[in-house]
């Protein structure tokens, strides 16, 4: 189906997009040199000799012998050689793959190629239809009898002038003598089944709906677009940059911390749940465990932010921050968050509770960050945007990870639970015990009931704690819109 | 025949090309002085600073599910924070909720379009979203009750004036994060549907976008067909830093988990790495071998592997910090147009035009 609303139809002039097709049709020439190419054979049919026939085996295994390639890679580009259009199947037509056994594939006519400056467009495929219809009545597959009622329909304005072309090309056709007119054929074929592919081929030339942007026109920047440019380049020129060893350190640092983490490097205790069927893993790591695992409680001490973003570490910390009586700082921080990510209507409510609650002088949970931060803050709370909490949440985030973040991970709230933690053991099924797991697989507990489950709970400390929770508050704020 | 231009306008005629002309080459100078502001502080290649890394070992990556049930090409697809449930969306306009581990499908909904090219799942697990050709972004409340028809809750949150190439949830259900054909990415309010930020830059279709994972989560990084990766400031809609190194569009940016860098992934058949600290392109993924388009990228949890779904039908497996190819892996029959890590890094999942999708580990 095309889509023939407000798009642009650029359909060959836009191939520069396919970067690839420069690169195949040189390999392709390469290929059919008569001295280093594919050893090709004739192949019989009927009467007819058809030469240059190539065996999909000997293609692929030249292909990897090229480019340096195992024969699975060569068998990927060989495929693709078909599904662009430059070899074509013998046998099996319809299907744009190279098989790697004796199956029969010829080169495309470089006037087939996809890199020709015309399109495939309908007149033409009309044309074709009506040619194989006068030659046969009744030759054509469903799919194309279906194409072709509805051209007929849509192109009727000009059906006599398709019927005509499709008359005189057929008349040309008879006057070639027998083999060419097989070759032919066969590559005309080949080229509509690649440009009008039927329901279950995968053609290279499907490409989805096209890209607004004409690569082959110069880009036309205007003045503004100079003027602004420029202004971009010297601020770029002016921000400080760090040494790339300094950042590239960093980059292998994290990578050296996760690695253990990373189930691709190391395995999953006690499984991967994809890997053996049983989810025992993630059953383990839910969000509201008594007793988390070892490596989740490792992960906590990487930085505040892994601490805070897995809520059952979130909790722990809580649990700290309870005993220290300073709680307020984390609870100001969350505050925040929803009144970042919350609903635009919410916010003058929550805004207020907020400056109730943490910055009023007096108020039950007061933070203490510098007076002008503070001053700022205030005084943007009297017409409250996203993010006009911003200069306080950092204070208190970099507060937080700085000191109060390492006395958390010394403390005897945080040695409890690395004592406590589980070190499931590492499952060890047989290829029996597998079967059975991959018959049994858990459905686990929809996300909707454990979202209702958070927000009743969330309810229930909201209306038993005092001071007051504030985090509630604001989801209840935002619950009751 | 043109009649004798009047002496003023020509004048000014040619002193607007003059000064279109010093503009352009006070552009270039200064392109020339910001290479050579980035090079100063090129102190070692990555690759350099990889040798001490040990390397990789084999892997053994197979597929570990393939969800049948799209009629048509899957466009798109999204992980649901519990690591097991994805949502997809097809050619056809349909979007499917899957629990990919079981791989019954849990909810279908049928979008008034085709072409469904972008979906996400809501941090919550409690809705969708989705767009395409229609330009707009919709967000669906799924609901556990099966009988319900779920088209009847949907919220049209997102306009644009072309088609839409992706969205993402940003760190609630309340707002959402969109890309567009028309060139630009906005920022919208899901409950009013109201335009919160507008993000103009790109010269050209913007096919991809992601956010990113930081504590202070204010920036995102976009790609387009104009060749550059942006990175933007979601609180003044400026954008803050960009990069111009490949060679054709840009079909998928990633976000290395530090947050400190990101891959992209394009039609000239490369991945690249981009450092944000040092303000440079790092690394190129590519090999002589490898000649079609890269669809999407996405990084293994520490960051060491870097995943590329390409239009070969394979996935290529790369070490980011050694820059070689550890692992290529076939099984798709079509293009793969869309590849994500699940959250918790247990697997990857595929989405390709071969109307299937598959979860590897």
């Amino acid at each position: 189906m095309t889509i023939r609303s407000a798009r642009p139809d650029r359909g060959q002039h836009f191939r520069p997009r396919m970067l690839c097709l420069n690169k195949l049709e040189v390999i392709v020439v390469e290929m059919q040199d008569p001295k280093s190419g594919v050893t090709g054979s004739e192949q019989k049919l009927n009467v007819t000799t058809i030469p240059h026939v190539f065996a999909g085996k000997d293609i692929i295994a030249w292909i990897a012998n090229k480019m340096k390639t195992p024969p699975e890679e060569a068998h990927v580009f060989g495929t693709m050689l078909v599904a662009f259009g430059y070899i074509y199947p013998l046998q099996n037509h319809k299907m744009l793959v190279m098989c790697n056994d004796t199956s029969l594939y010829r080169f495309q006519a470089p006037y087939f190629w996809p890199t020709q400056k015309w399109v495939a467009d309908d007149s033409d495929y009309a044309i074709y239809l009506a040619k194989r219809n006068i030659r046969k009545k009744g030759m054509l597959e469903p799919y194309e009898q279906a194409h072709y009622n509805h051209l007929h329909k849509w192109l009727n304005h000009k059906w006599d002038f398709i019927v005509m072309q499709a008359t005189e090309q057929y008349k040309a056709g008879k006057e070639r003598k027998k083999p060419d007119r097989v070759v032919f054929d066969c590559q005309e074929r080949a080229y509509w089944i690649l440009n009008r592919p039927p329901r279950r081929t995968h053609s290279a030339m499907d490409c989805g709906p096209e890209r607004l942007i004409d690569p082959n026109e110069d880009e036309k920047i205007s003045f503004d677009q100079y003027r602004r440019k420029n202004m971009f380049y010297q601020q770029a020129i002016m921000r400080s940059k760090v040494k790339s060893s300094v950042s590239l350190g960093a980059l292998v640092k994290y990578i050296t911390t996760y690695k253990t983490h990373d189930p691709f490097l190391a395995p999953c205790q006690p499984s991967n749940p994809w890997q053996t069927d049983n989810d025992t893993y993630w059953t383990l790591n839910m969000r509201g465990v008594d007793v988390p695992t070892k490596m989740r409680v490792e992960r906590w001490s990487f930085s505040l932010f892994e601490l805070l973003t897995d809520l059952r570490g979130r909790d722990d910390f809580k649990v700290f921050l309870k005993k220290e009586f300073s709680g307020e700082n984390l609870a100001f921080w969350e505050a925040a968050e929803e009144l970042k990510w919350g609903t635009g209507s919410s916010m003058s409510a929550k805004a207020e509770t907020i400056f109730k609650t943490f910055l009023a002088p007096g108020a039950p949970r007061w933070i203490n960050i510098d007076g002008r931060t503070m001053g700022l803050t205030v005084k943007g709370l009297d017409h409250p945007h996203r993010y006009v909490l911003e200069a306080a949440q950092t204070h208190v985030f970099l507060l937080m990870k700085k000191d109060t973040f390492f006395r958390y991970l010394k403390s005897p709230v945080y040695k409890d639970i690395q004592k406590k933690a589980l070190s499931p053991e590492t499952h060890n099924f047989s290829p029996a015990q597998l079967e059975q797991n991959a018959q049994n697989r858990s459905p686990g507990i929809h996300p909707i009931i454990l979202w209702q489950q958070e927000e009743e709970e969330k309810a229930k400390t909201a209306a038993a704690s005092a001071p007051v929770d504030v985090k509630a508050m604001m989801s209840k704020i935002d619950r009751k819109k | 025949m043109r009649s004798p231009p009047i002496p003023e306008m020509a004048t000014q005629e040619v002193q607007l090309s003059e000064t279109l002309a010093h503009l352009k080459t006070e552009s270039d100078t200064l392109k020339g002085k910001l290479e050579e502001e980035r090079a100063k502080l090129h102190d070692v290649e990555l690759h350099q600073v990889a040798e001490k890394v040990e390397g990789l070992g084999q892997f053994v990556m197979k597929t570990r599910r393939t969800l049948k049930g799209h009629g048509n090409k899957v466009l798109c697809m999204d992980w649901c924070k519990d690591k097991r449930r994805i949502v997809s969306s097809s050619q056809d306009g349909k979007v499917i909720v899957w629990d990919a581990f079981t791989t019954n499908k849990e909810h279908a909904v049928t979008m008034p379009c085709t072409w469904v090219m972008a979906c996400a799942y809501a941090p919550s697990g409690c809705a969708v979203a989705c767009g395409g050709l229609d330009n707009k972004c919709s967000v669906y409340p799924l609901s556990l009750d099966k009988n319900e028809n779920l088209a009847a809750k949907k919220k049209s949150v997102a306009m644009h004036t072309n088609y839409l190439s992706a969205c993402s949830f940003t760190n609630s259900d309340m707002q959402i994060l969109t890309s567009s054909g028309d060139g630009t990415c906005a920022l919208w309010d899901v409950e009013s549907g109201q335009l919160l930020q507008s993000f103009h830059g790109h010269a050209a279709d913007v096919l991809c976008l992601d956010l990113a994972p930081s504590e202070t989560g204010n920036t995102f990084v976009s790609g387009g067909c104009d060749k550059k990766a942006n990175v933007w400031d979601m609180r003044s809609g400026q954008c803050i830093q960009s990069f111009e190194t490949h060679e054709s569009d840009i079909n998928s940016v990633r976000y290395y988990p530090s947050g400190d860098a990101f891959a992209s992934g394009s039609d000239d058949a490369t991945c690249r790495l981009y450092d944000l600290r040092a303000d440079r392109e790092v690394a190129i993924y590519s090999k002589e071998s490898i000649i079609f388009g890269v669809s999407s990228v996405d990084f293994s949890l520490s960051g060491r592997l870097l995943f590329g779904g390409y239009n070969d039908y394979t996935i290529n497996v790369w070490d980011v910090l050694k820059g070689t190819r550890v692992s290529i892996l076939f099984g798709h029959e079509n293009r793969v147009s869309t590849l994500r890590v699940s959250p918790d890094g247990t697997a990857f999942c595929t989405g390709s035009w071969d109307h299937t999708l598959r979860t590897w580990a």
